[in-house]
């Protein structure tokens, strides 16, 4: 008797690009189960501890590859848990980009106006909202400060934050247990389990194959709660629709690991990754110059003092987010937390010899913890990075119990990646050094390569069949039924947080994979509200979805 | 003896020291100390529990804290011969080294290009991370006991209930001129 588990729909992740569509699919009447490899957190199981084993390093993962690393969240909500909830839409220059390939590398039908209605769900489904200055943290309004006094710009970035509910304690990495930040586990995940979806945290999906009817059969792990590195069991599902958002890290991996079963895969399986042109900068700052140059004080005795608190990042310079400017050289200066342990390893001693990320200047430099601000570019890369083959299972070798793992991801930036590192640099040093405000130096990249908290493009959409997994329906090329809805769906760097772009993406991509599990007999129909009912972002993609289908 | 096992005095737990000295060094804890080179006033990584989170089984790295220990004096004792440093006396070779060249062969075990660099880097970083997050210790308890890495960088401390609040966090006024084509959304045109 083949006693085989079924379901219609089956989603491998649960951050922005599965939850979404199991959001869709689970409302419009499919049977949609979600795979998710990490743990299910409930809030008060969100701690405020660097402790090995407590939330903090069960929500995600840092994987060292060679030449990149990779910092995603590994929880039922994914990125949305760890993430700082910074959600901006990426400009419109950024549709326009050639990157490597030498002529536009996003699909012909999207451009930032197509793009905008599929944003308007998204703002409305998480509550996104714009900041202004008395919503700003210390760090962002130093940050503001200092791009003011140096004749630029800067701008609260938009947010999906109840800041009536934040306490500004930074503690967003680890989950947020006051339930300020609007994570995908308050909208769209509640509203897809409401709609029948079942959602199997710590299963963790190794490769698919296909079944006689055109199907596809999805084997899976059971990972230990407390010890990632031990597999406690493993079983089979079968789905008529596979969509895969295991996020940009992991989904090429599952779908090289399945190449042996589902035949040859896409040439761009697991090529053109992105680390979206990440660089940090970490300034220590003159408390003295804080104060006489800029004219911030918190009270009478301290100006800042203020690395510490807050809500991630704040504020942003966008005055290199210029359409006439030359590829490569755009990007978006970010005032950025990030907790102790990662955020503080590979930051330099600004000034002292090197190596300076240990030693005793480095030690100095920690002692005036309080006194750092954090600068974070987000530049156009040129999607170098390409992944090995698989490890035995996973998306890599896991060293520690959690979060830290070796994976198979090489890459070597470009002089035009380089450059824009360069140029970013010297800007930060530039804005902050003036007037003495204070030192500043970036992050190593000798010890774990580049640092991404962004990764993307490692399974892309676009037009071209050489350079792009998917067609511009997220559909696998010469897989069907097969549909990718993460980060590694994006064509490229997108000089923001890109959060907002994938989850636009994912919502764009929701009545395509209807359609296709329509085909298939599933007896599914496409135009949901938003989670929480409402429907003011639905009327302009209805018209969308209707034309596209 | 269990590999990993506290053991003061040992060829490891010196070696091992003298390493996360290296990375965040501190105040030698008495005259005699030879792990600690003294390079600062105050407590540095040693101190702070460099050695504790380095024989947690969560790192990943404390079954292999002997060979790590074997390997790093092999390549001190080369070291060593390379640059006509003697190295008689009981000590274990890398503990033998003075400061300088402590740092000197920790910068070229985690230079680009070391074969062996990964593991170094994973050992520095954990033995950074004793003194910048006490990852060894639940946070609150480190913090009411003066963990002296938490102390040393104000880590603020958590309200009774383990969770920390600011009330101030603000200047509260504009600072910057807005980026001109900003959107109603707040986003980049």
């Amino acid at each position: 008797m083949n006693t085989t588990e079924k379901t219609d729909v089956l989603v491998v992740g649960s951050g922005f690009g599965g939850a979404i569509t199991a959001y869709h699919l689970a409302a419009g009447g499919a049977r949609v189960t979600v795979l998710e490899r990490g743990p299910w957190l409930e809030t008060e199981e969100l701690q405020h501890d660097f402790l090995l084993g407590s939330s903090y390093t069960r929500a995600f993962d840092f994987t060292v590859g060679d030449g990149m690393s990779v910092l995603g969240g590994n929880c039922v909500g994914g990125g949305s848990m760890v993430y700082f909830a910074a959600l901006p839409r990426a400009p419109r220059f950024v549709f326009e980009r050639r990157g490597s390939i030498g002529r536009r590398m996003w699909p012909s039908a999207i451009t930032r106006e197509a793009l905008d209605p599929w944003y308007d769900r998204v703002a409305e489904a998480m509550g996104v909202r714009t900041q202004d200055w008395s919503d700003v943290s210390y760090a962002g309004g130093l940050w503001g400060a200092a791009c003011d006094h140096s004749g630029r710009t800067a701008n609260p970035v938009p947010v999906a934050i109840d800041k009536d509910a934040c306490v500004n304690c930074n503690w967003m990495m680890a989950g947020c247990r006051f339930e300020a930040k609007k994570s995908l586990v308050f909208n769209y995940l509640p509203a897809a389990v409401s709609h029948g979806a079942r959602i199997r945290p710590l299963h963790e999906v190794q490769r698919l194959e296909r079944t006689d009817d055109g199907g596809y059969r999805v084997h899976y792990d059971v990972i230990d709660e407390d010890d990632y590195r031990i597999t406690t069991d493993s079983g089979v599902i079968e789905a008529k629709i596979v969509v895969l958002a295991a996020g940009a890290g992991a989904t090429p991996v599952i779908l090289k690991r399945s190449e042996s079963d589902l035949g040859t895969m896409p040439h761009a399986v697991g090529r053109y990754f992105s680390g979206n042109g990440e660089r940090l900068n970490t300034a220590v700052v003159n408390e003295d110059r804080v104060r006489d140059v800029l004219g911030l004080s918190r009270d009478e005795e301290r100006a800042y003092e203020a690395f510490q608190i807050g809500k991630g990042p704040c504020v942003a310079n966008w005055d290199r987010l210029d359409g006439s400017l030359p590829e490569y050289s755009r990007y978006s200066l970010e005032q950025l937390y990030f907790p102790p342990a990662l955020g503080t390893i590979l930051a330099q001693a600004p000034g002292a010899p090197t190596p300076s990320w240990f030693g005793a200047d480095k030690k100095e430099m920690l002692k005036r913890w309080k006194s750092w601000l954090i600068v974070f570019t987000m530049s156009e890369d040129d999607n170098e990075g390409v992944f090995g083959p698989p490890p035995p299972t996973g998306n890599a070798v896991r060293l520690s119990q959690q979060m830290l793992g070796r994976g198979p991801l090489t890459y070597r930036p470009t002089m035009n990646t380089l450059k824009g590192w360069s140029q970013s640099d010297s800007e930060v040093k530039e804005i902050l050094e003036k007037d003495g405000i204070a030192r500043v130096a970036p992050w190593t990249n000798d010890l774990v390569g580049a640092y991404t908290v962004h990764p993307l493009a490692s399974c892309r959409i676009g037009d071209d069949p050489h350079t792009s997994a998917l067609d511009d329906r997220h559909e696998l090329r010469g897989h069907p039924g097969i549909f990718v809805t993460d980060g590694s769906s994006v064509p490229g760097a997108l000089t923001v947080n890109p959060a907002m772009t994938i989850a636009a993406l994912a919502e764009r991509a929701a009545p395509g994979i209807v359609d296709a599990a329509r085909a298939r007999g599933v007896d599914v129909t496409y135009g949901a509200p938003a989670p929480d009912g409402a429907t003011s972002g639905r009327g302009n993609v209805l018209k969308l979805a209707g034309q596209k289908s | 003896m269990p590999r990993g096992t506290p053991d003061a005095g040992s060829t490891e737990t010196r070696t091992l020291e003298a390493f996360a000295d290296t990375i965040l060094p501190g105040a030698k804890r008495t005259q005699e100390d030879t792990a600690v080179a003294g390079r600062a006033h105050d407590a540095g990584a040693v101190e702070a529990g460099a050695l504790d989170l380095l024989r947690t089984s969560a790192t990943g790295v404390a079954s292999g804290l002997a060979e790590f220990t074997e390997l790093l004096n092999e390549h001190a004792g080369r070291y060593a011969d390379q640059h006509g440093i003697p190295l008689e006396g009981g000590l274990p070779p890398f503990v033998r080294l003075p400061f300088e060249d402590r740092t000197a062969l920790v910068t070229a075990l985690t230079s680009p290009g070391h074969p062996e660099k990964e593991f170094w880097v994973m050992l520095a970083l954990f033995c950074n991370m004793a003194y910048d997050s006490a990852a060894h210790i639940s946070t609150p308890a480190a913090i009411a006991a003066g963990h002296p890495g938490l102390r040393a960088m104000g880590f603020a401390a958590p309200d009774p209930d383990g969770l920390l609040r600011f009330k101030e966090y603000s200047y509260g006024r504009p600072l910057a001129r807005l980026h001109p084509d900003t959107t109603s959304s707040g986003s980049p045109a």
